[in-house]
């Protein structure tokens, strides 16, 4: 209990240290720091409107975030979240392209493929999208296990090299020709669209976020698998001593982030762009990493971080619209957040009051 | 008082940090600027920065000038990717804020994004700047402005000819679509009315905005022996000063650079938005339909030149002063046969010219002979 309690007291103690501090920041800059609060909450959580913008801009976060939780419980620092999005995405598109029954090459030979259901093209799409984002993470994963490279600098260049293909293939072969000055790859058709949630204008990506979330945290938390992770993170040769499959569980871990983060980009092509462009690269890879420090690489804690960033974003612009302040604003308030949080990493375990009693 | 100010000493500033904590903590007694009912309520959504010295730079100068009109408030948002976080924004403007018109300035915002929010609000107009807008295919109240930048490249051209000496040209562009190449061969066939001989080295780096690669392209530009260059890139400012830099010239694009290189700035194809927004503005105030197609060249108001640099020649000036005269008189056609794109292939026959409302233009796929570059 009383873990418990140090485990939410620290965090929200220095979000409310960030908020000291930017709002001083904002006073030295000329403007009142409590209507800047009372703006941050008016557009961020006052109102339905105001919750489902909010929710719809942490819905990407959250699925990005666990790119980097999940292969954070082997002890592996992941940043390349960004690739595995766009990539995923591309696959995405591809695949619900060709089950659309609009493209010649694979439905001409088949009737099978040509009359698929829209749930038989979103789930081939997802499997797709995550087949392809976890693989691309694994990769990261395998070069530190057998060759030793470190994972947070090649993912980061991974991501590069999937920015690149990604615009090759949107740019080049996968390009519709109508798509003339927006390359695009060829729609997954109107029908093929998740669509929202009922009765809410947030797309299903919320839902497959929250879902993947509670699966990692029930994985993470009570099951020998994920118990055999967290030895290997927190020390590789006793886990190797104890006969655990390093190599594999180090890889699965990988696989799962990267299979969250491509999901993430199928969302992005089915709920939101119908089809790959160059839209999809907006940074919600990079967003996830610190959600995901936020969070402590914990699956659950990632929903309300997710949600207070995305709360953040969504009321950027209402301090741009209504005090004219730049878009750095939420950038400052975020970069402190993140600081002080890291900072209060030291703060664990000092507070006598937090202890287990002795007995 | 003033070194005071500047230097507050540590006890001062940790005051002032516990009194903003004290005042955060009070907690939200809901401060809200409410927009006057009468007043239009004008929404602006840039996709990068206000100040890039280009294309948003372009936009903000028409939204700071329209916010000067008389019953007009203008509320805006920069950096707004071209996402589902658009929506989001276009929506809170119309909720939160009561804006009846919005301009959603990036190309990338239309389809899908634009197109939704329209069919969403169908009192709000949706002015979108680019000119993707079809009467069969998309809603009444939304639609499209956008200029013949081409007719400013094809002067920048005529500058650029009369002022290199090396003969060799620099084009920096972002993607290989149908809008840049336009610019590019507009740029080449102007330099080429002046001598025949002058060529345009293409460089595609790929992305709107790659402030690094773009100063690696115009650094090789001038390794080469490039002595005038100009973009079609977001924000011009990196290659700009770059040119400056390295003592060469160059042509602005989007908006008016000169101030980022004195010596030499020749000219610059600058957009004039202010005339869209004007037209936009004024419908909404004496609610009358929506103008949905709006284009416009130089004639119209939809584009300008920026004034010529200390560099520019007399002879130089004059021509272009000449060109210029007879586009605004509707006289001049830029795009006319004989025409052959760089592999040799007539791309206009001989006798067939493209008026610039021509939407074959807007298909264009190809780079005019003398241009060194493959799209």
């Amino acid at each position: 209990m009383r873990r418990a309690a140090e485990a939410i007291v620290i965090p929200v103690g220095a979000l409310l240290v960030a908020m000291i501090i930017f709002g001083a920041f904002m006073g030295v800059i000329g403007k009142d720091p409590l209507e800047v609060y009372a703006l941050i909450y008016k557009g961020a959580f006052s109102s339905g409107f105001a919750w489902q913008n909010t929710l719809q801009r942490a819905a990407p976060l959250i699925l990005t975030a666990l790119c980097v939780a999940l292969p954070a419980q082997t002890g592996l620092i992941v940043i390349g979240g960004e690739g595995a999005l766009v990539l995923g995405g591309l696959a995405a598109a591809v695949i619900g392209h060709a089950l659309s029954g609009a493209s010649p090459l694979l439905s001409g030979g088949s009737p099978l493929l040509s009359g698929a259901s829209p749930l038989a093209v979103q789930i081939s799409m997802a499997a797709a999208a995550m087949l392809v984002g976890g693989a691309w993470i694994a990769l990261a994963g395998a070069l530190r296990h057998y060759r030793g490279v470190n994972e947070t600098i090649s993912s980061l260049l991974l991501t590069y090299i999937g920015l690149a293909l990604f615009n090759h293939f949107v740019e080049g072969p996968l390009r519709d020709p109508a798509s003339l000055n927006k390359p695009s790859t060829m729609p997954i058709g109107d029908a093929n669209m998740v669509g929202h949630l009922p009765g809410m204008d947030v797309h299903w990506g919320l839902v497959y976020g929250i879902a993947f979330c509670i699966v990692a945290y029930v994985l993470v938390r009570h099951t020998v698998q994920g118990f055999a992770l967290s030895i290997v993170g927190g020390n590789v040769r006793a886990a190797k001593l104890a006969g655990l499959p390093v190599g594999m569980l180090i890889l699965v871990s990988c696989f799962l982030g990267g299979a969250a983060a491509g999901l993430a980009g199928m969302a992005e092509v089915a709920a939101v762009h119908g089809s790959a462009n160059a839209s999809l690269i907006a940074g919600y890879g990079y967003a996830g990493i610190l959600v995901s420090f936020i969070a402590r690489h914990n699956p659950l804690a990632i929903l309300p971080v997710a949600t207070l960033l995305g709360g953040i974003a969504a009321s950027g612009g209402m301090l741009q619209r209504r005090l004219d302040l730049p878009d750095a604003t939420v950038l400052v308030l975020e970069g402190i957040a993140f600081m002080v949080i890291l900072a209060s990493e030291t703060l664990y375990g000092r507070f006598r009051m937090f202890q287990p009693r002795e007995t | 008082m003033s070194t005071k100010l500047l230097n507050p000493s540590r006890r001062e500033v940790l005051k002032a940090m516990a009194a903003a904590g004290v005042v955060a903590g009070v907690g939200p007694t809901l401060a809200s600027r409410a927009f006057a009912a009468d007043k239009v309520v004008v929404g602006v959504i840039y996709v990068g920065p206000k100040d890039d010295y280009g294309y948003n730079q372009a936009q903000a100068q028409a939204a700071a000038a329209i916010k000067k009109l008389p019953g007009v408030t203008v509320i805006e948002e920069e950096k707004v990717p071209e996402t589902v976080d658009v929506q989001k924004t276009m929506a809170s403007m119309i909720e939160q804020d009561g804006a009846v018109l919005i301009f959603p300035t990036s190309f990338g915002y239309f389809d899908p994004h634009v197109i939704k929010m329209a069919e969403k609000y169908p009192k709000v107009r949706f002015a979108h700047c680019g000119g993707l807008w079809n009467e069969a295919k998309h809603p009444k109240n939304s639609g499209s402005y956008f200029g013949y930048i081409d007719e400013c490249q094809y002067l920048n051209g005529v500058v650029a000819g009369y002022t290199t000496k090396s003969k060799k040209l620099g084009f920096i562009a972002a993607k290989p679509i149908p809008q840049v190449l336009r610019n590019i061969n507009a740029f080449t066939l102007g330099a080429q009315s002046v001598n025949p001989a002058i060529t345009t080295q293409v460089i595609f780096t790929g992305d709107w905005a790659l402030p690094v690669k773009e100063a690696e392209a115009a650094n090789s530009m001038i390794d080469q022996g490039i002595d005038v260059i100009t973009m079609h890139v977001d924000s011009p400012k990196v290659i700009v000063e770059t040119c400056e830099r390295r003592g060469i010239y160059v042509c602005g694009y989007h908006a008016n650079q000169a101030a980022l290189a004195p010596k030499g700035y020749l000219t610059g194809a600058e957009w004039n938005w202010l005339t869209p927004y004007t037209v936009h503005v004024k419908a909404v105030g004496a609610g009358t339909p929506m103008n949905n197609f709006l284009r416009g060249g130089l004639k119209e108001g939809f584009v300008k030149t920026s004034a010529y640099g200390p560099a520019v020649s007399d002879a130089a000036k004059k021509t272009a002063d000449g060109v210029k005269a007879k586009m605004m008189k509707d006289e001049f056609v830029i795009f006319k046969g004989p025409l052959k794109d760089n592999t040799g292939k007539v791309v206009i026959p001989g006798g067939t010219a493209y008026k610039q409302q021509d939407v074959v233009l807007e298909q264009m796929n190809y780079l005019v002979a003398g241009v060194a570059g493959k799209v």
